[in-house]
């Protein structure tokens, strides 16, 4: 196996007070799809742009495609593609226009036609940049990340804010990129991209790394539980549901608590039980095999989206 | 230089697409001339051309003003950190701004010239190459300035204010509006060290053919040193992003720009003879007889 495409070690970040990296170590290998998978403001958004040569580390190493990201300058740039978590283009600037202006920047270009007709945006090619929908938009950012070829490609958060209709648009275009073997850095706090895209995922939570693997891997981790999640019309004793048979672990979130069973069918019969002899009433019952989710939950004490 | 073209080609479609900037840089200063023309030239051809020179500066000094706001919407919008992400630095984004700037500025100039002519019946232009020449420096240095102010302000807030406070100076002390000669001996002394008003001399006496190329060369002089820290200045300050503070060290550079026109100042106050010339200029102006009054039957 040859050099990472991405090698991180120890990376530190602060920001005043707020520590946003604290030692993380991670490395990519050439054509893997990575995902770094945490909440808002766990580091993923500092990590993708000291990669990106975007911001210097306090301390630690960053070599993207065997470069250093903060001192390579035009000849890094030359090997990446990015698309920003939050960015603009002047309103006026045509989809084509864009296109064509980034693509002189570089010295290997790729074609823009083929990118307006990979990306669906031959109808849009003389739209302003303000006419464009969210989705749009997000794919010629897509489509402007490869104006160069790159050997590397950042995604943060490329699905961030959009419907499920053009997310889902998006992955096909990440799937795309996974065929054609690029080497994908992505960031999310979707559960579902991470499992569906990427070949590993690292979880990442208040600045440090807490666990990676394959997606596989990760649930095999999660000590085999499934996930039982009711509502019911008042709370239950304390220690009452992590008392009944199968349960593994329970957390409460916002009114609905979740139950991590190994043994499904005995739980929910217990359950019944309880709630009959308690004259208590059960509003929902819901139940998910093993995710990331639960991983992260098991992991952080804490949902993705909170 | 072949991504600083790229740049200024674009620069300049969006501008032709901006409905405000048309306002601005066209309507605006059209407005300014017939103002003037009407106000204080009273419509004579002789003394429009004297209008036109004051014109010419407010429409040149535009640049500091303009550049500077829409560098600022770019930082903020986060349009710079997309660019940050190409293998482009930021002298050919600057230097595409002042470029941009000046090839839009150009036809206004034009339009000036020609109401100037058509309208007021202006006889000459006075000595063009070198209003080109004062023109053209006075633009980018202008444009430096103003892209300074960008690159050290926080917000759109800040950035208008500290414009509010330099465009007052740019267009009070320099000659540009009231004729310098009307003003305390010591504020005429304090616009020595304002680059407003080597333009605004410059210019005025060009548009009326009352100099060379060496008579405005001290101005063109100036405006280049001005230009060329200014311009280094800004490159030296740029920031990519919004969040990004602007260093202690930056507030020095800022400084740095101001040198050039203390030492012109300085030499202006204790060698020069300008303000003598600018009161000449106005005094020849007002014992000069109105061309457009017929002359009495013989």
């Amino acid at each position: 196996m040859g050099e990472p495409v991405i090698q991180v070690e120890n990376l530190y970040k602060s920001y005043g007070a707020v520590e946003a990296l604290r030692g993380v170590s991670f490395s990519v290998e050439e054509g893997e799809v990575f995902g770094l998978l945490g909440p808002n403001g766990a580091g993923k958004t500092t990590t993708v742009e000291i990669l990106e040569g975007m911001r210097t580390p306090d301390s630690g190493v960053a070599r993207v495609c065997g470069l250093d990201p903060q001192k390579s300058g035009e000849k890094f740039k030359e090997r990446i593609g990015a698309v920003l978590q939050s960015t603009a283009l002047p309103e006026k600037l045509r989809v084509k226009e864009a296109l064509d202006l980034f693509a002189h920047f570089y010295s290997n270009r790729a074609n823009t036609e083929d990118l307006l007709k990979r990306f669906q945006l031959v109808e849009k090619r003389n739209a302003f940049y303000s006419e464009l929908s969210g989705g749009q938009k997000q794919r010629l950012a897509l489509a402007m990340a490869l104006v160069n070829n790159p050997q590397m490609v950042f995604l943060d958060e490329p699905t961030a804010g959009l419907d499920p209709q053009v997310r889902r648009e998006i992955y096909a275009i990440i799937e795309e990129l996974k065929v054609g073997k690029k080497t994908v850095l992505l960031t999310t706090h979707y559960i579902e991209e991470a499992e569906r895209l990427c070949d590993r995922v690292a979880i990442i939570d208040h600045g440090k790394l807490i666990k990676i693997g394959t997606p596989r891997e990760l649930k095999q981790a999660s000590a085999g539980t499934t996930r039982i999640e009711v509502r019911l019309s008042r709370a239950p004793a304390d220690g009452v549901l992590a008392g009944m048979d199968g349960v593994a672990d329970t957390r409460t979130f916002e009114g609905t608590h979740v139950l991590y069973s190994r043994r499904p069918p005995q739980t929910i019969v217990a359950l019944v039980k309880h709630l009959e002899a308690d004259n208590n009433e059960l509003q929902s019952l819901e139940m998910f095999s093993p995710s990331l989710e639960d991983v992260f939950i098991e992991l952080t004490g804490r949902r993705l989206r909170e | 230089m072949s991504h600083t073209w790229t740049l200024t080609k674009i620069r300049i479609r969006l501008a032709m697409r901006n409905r405000m900037f048309l306002f601005f840089s066209l309507i605006f200063p059209l407005g300014f001339l017939l103002f003037f023309a009407m106000v204080y030239g009273k419509g004579r051809s002789d003394t429009v051309a004297y209008v036109l020179g004051a014109v010419l500066t407010m429409t040149v000094m535009g640049s500091f003003w303009g550049l500077s706001v829409q560098l600022v919407i770019f930082r903020e919008q986060g349009i710079l950190r997309r660019f940050r992400l190409a293998p482009i630095g930021a002298g050919p984004i600057l230097a595409s701004s002042i470029l941009s700037n000046y090839f839009l500025m150009i036809p206004t100039v034009a339009i000036e010239a020609l109401i100037c002519r058509w309208v007021f019946h202006m006889q000459t232009f006075g000595n063009i190459p070198v209003i080109f020449l004062l023109i053209t420096v006075g633009s980018a240095a202008f444009s430096s300035f103003g892209l300074i102010v960008a690159s050290v302000t926080n917000t759109m807030q800040e950035t208008q204010i500290i414009n509010q406070i330099i465009w007052m100076a740019f267009l009070f002390l320099s000659g540009a509006t009231f004729p310098l000669s009307s003003f305390p001996l010591w504020i005429q002394r304090v616009a020595l060290f304002i680059p407003a008003t080597y333009l605004a001399t410059g210019l005025e006496d060009a548009t009326r053919n009352l100099s060379s190329y060496a008579d405005v060369f001290e101005a063109i002089i100036a405006l280049t040193v001005g230009l060329t820290v200014a311009f280094e200045i800004s490159r030296q300050v740029f920031r990519w992003e919004p969040e990004a503070k602007v260093p202690r060290s930056a507030k020095l550079w800022v400084l740095a720009a101001l040198v050039p026109f203390l030492v012109f100042g300085t030499y202006e106050s204790v060698f020069g003879k300008r303000l003598n010339h600018i009161q000449q200029n106005l005094d020849m102006l007002g014992n000069r007889p109105a061309q457009s009054e017929k002359a009495p039957p013989q």
